[in-house]
């Protein structure tokens, strides 16, 4: 049965290639900066388990500092502008297919880990979207090799000219997970939502939705997660005020504070994944500040949306 | 209330600007030791506490790497991309005289809110879709019309592909049953004594869901109309 463990291997070799790639290049002044980092990365992926916790840690602080310092940019070999555009002309709309096949897979892949009994036994069922996804992106890089027979190096080559082009930002979001484990641990989230029931007013249902809605939001974009505002502020106002003091129904007042939250999400550049790694990927200019580009595409639509949440609240929530 | 120093941390660390990483761990470690602190603590307990914390994020840290997995997407990507994907597609959307920015990307917004409504997720993504195909094609539809375009525009349109994808997948996720975020309130609710159907909760994500199709629809209707005013003066473009 393939699991999450081969799919850490793959993704193990896969660094270790982009740390390699990066420690030969000489074109690239931080070379040993960038190799280690993808280097340490690796060892994470083949070996953390063996590792202890606190060699996890010293791990991890490690990516920070190399990170902190400062990685550079590799230099790519790739294919030049018009070796691109021939390629275009020549394979036509065919190249869109293979782009394909890496949700197709992970698509077809679930279902079948999920929902067939051989497919439970090739597939691990609990973690199936995510291996269903590296099948597909390792099918995908397949297809792409035996098609167009580019040099036997060339996925490795690009994939590291990719992943520098993200930078440090790759590791971000499991960093972030991880802030919240300990975040957890310490009891934050309790201490938050306590400060917030004792000093907002709470007295009416638009009062209480309102301060319900623009909590999460705002403790959102503080945490960059809606996922680990939810408890905090459903605990401290949700729960015991909109729907136990005021009348709420309990699952329309979660199922839309919860959509508050994302539009939180929206806002913040904690929030990695969605606002900063697209930035990056994208090569804009302002990727580094804290309100990027795409930033400022989004709270136009998220503050009406929050607005709207708070209405759809008030109107829909209070059946009685 | 000292364990909240963790979030002032953050909070500092986004406002100075510095490397996201390390108010990561800055404030993890803030947090951590804030928890243990007492006024009788000595220095030797005050170590014993970071290298406690130093073990707990290394322990998430290990347990969440499912999160960085998805980067091997990168090698297909860059293949394609090496054989001119991105070409083609500019290509492509620049022979559809209909095409605008706006209009693609909300073609590419109402397929993508309602795969996610579906459970189909995956179809989409930053790495996977608006970097080689959505970013590239909105550009075209641009250039198409208005001839070579400012770094402004150029930026502000690949801005809005990340966005298009950011937003629709976000309001349309919770209408499937059984994505995290849905699991997560049940779990919630029944901690706490009450017992709801997913099915009642993902519907109750209906609303919202058609709120953002109509607020983002109007934004980038409006984007058109921007790109319009802004790009397309006498002389200027093909």
């Amino acid at each position: 049965m393939i699991t999450l463990a081969h799919a850490y291997i793959v993704g193990g070799l896969f660094f270790a290639a982009a740390s390699l790639f990066s420690f030969v290049d000489a074109s690239n002044p931080r070379r040993w900066l960038n190799g280690g980092f993808w280097g340490l990365l690796a060892v994470s992926f083949l070996a953390g388990s063996q590792l202890g916790d606190l060699g996890n840690g010293l791990l991890a602080l490690g990516l920070v500092v190399i990170a902190t310092i400062g990685l550079g940019q590799g230099g790519a070999e790739t294919s030049s502008a018009e070796q691109r555009r021939a390629s275009a002309a020549r394979n036509g709309n065919l190249l869109f297919l293979p782009a394909l096949i890496i949700p197709a897979v992970a698509l077809a892949g679930t279902l079948i880990a999920k929902e067939t009994s051989w497919g439970a036994r090739v597939i691990d069922p609990a973690q199936a979207t995510l291996v269903s996804l590296v099948l597909g992106a390792l099918i995908a890089t397949a297809v792409v090799m035996a098609w167009l027979r580019p040099p036997l190096l060339a996925p490795l080559r690009e994939g590291r000219r990719l992943i520098d082009a993200v930078g440090w930002a790759a590791i971000l979001p499991q960093m972030l997970a991880s802030l919240g484990a300990v975040f957890l641990a310490a009891g934050v989230g309790d201490q938050v939502g306590r400060l917030f029931a004792d000093y907002v007013p709470l007295d009416t249902r638009t009062l209480a939705v309102s301060a319900y809605c623009i909590g999460m939001a705002l403790f959102t974009l503080i945490m960059g997660n809606a996922f680990a505002a939810f408890p905090v502020m459903t605990a401290a106002v949700g729960l015991p005020i909109v729907v136990q003091e005021l009348g709420g129904d309990p699952a329309r007042v979660c199922a839309i504070g919860m959509l508050a939250g994302f539009c939180g999400t929206l806002m913040t550049p904690i929030a990695a994944n969605f606002n900063v790694v697209p930035a990056n990927l994208l090569e804009l200019p302002d990727r580094k500040a804290a309100l990027n580009g795409v930033i400022r595409a989004q709270i136009p639509t998220a503050i009406p949306l929050l607005l709207a949440n708070i209405l759809l609240m008030r109107f829909l929530a209070f059946p009685a | 209330m000292l364990v909240l120093l963790g979030i002032g941390v953050v909070v500092l660390g986004f406002v100075l600007r510095a490397n996201p990483l390390l108010v990561v761990m800055a404030a993890a470690l803030t947090t951590g030791l804030a928890a243990a602190w007492t006024p009788e603590s000595d220095l030797a307990a005050m170590i014993a506490a970071a290298v406690a914390t130093l073990e707990s994020f290394g322990k998430a840290f290990n347990d969440n790497r499912y999160v960085s997995v998805v980067w091997l997407v990168l090698m297909a990507i860059g293949l394609l991309e090496r054989a001119g994907l991105q070409e083609r597609a500019r290509a492509v959307i620049a022979r559809v005289r209909a095409a605008t920015v706006g209009r693609l990307l909300w073609v590419y917004f109402f397929i993508r809110q309602g795969a996610a409504a579906l459970g189909l997720t995956s179809l989409g993504g930053h790495a996977q879709m608006v970097r080689p195909l959505i970013a590239p094609m909105a550009e075209g539809a641009a250039e198409a019309r208005f001839g070579t375009l400012p770094d402004r525009e150029r930026y502000l349109i690949r801005s809005h592909a990340a966005a298009a994808d950011n937003i629709a997948l976000f309001f349309g996720e919770d209408i499937f049953i059984a994505i995290a975020s849905i699991l997560l309130i049940k779990g919630f609710l029944e901690a706490n004594g009450i017992v709801v159907e997913p099915l009642e909760l993902s519907l109750w994500a209906i609303p919202t869901a058609l709120a953002a199709l109509a607020i983002h629809s109007l934004r980038l209707w409006l984007l058109d109309a921007r790109l319009r005013r802004t790009l397309a003066k006498p002389g200027a473009g093909a």
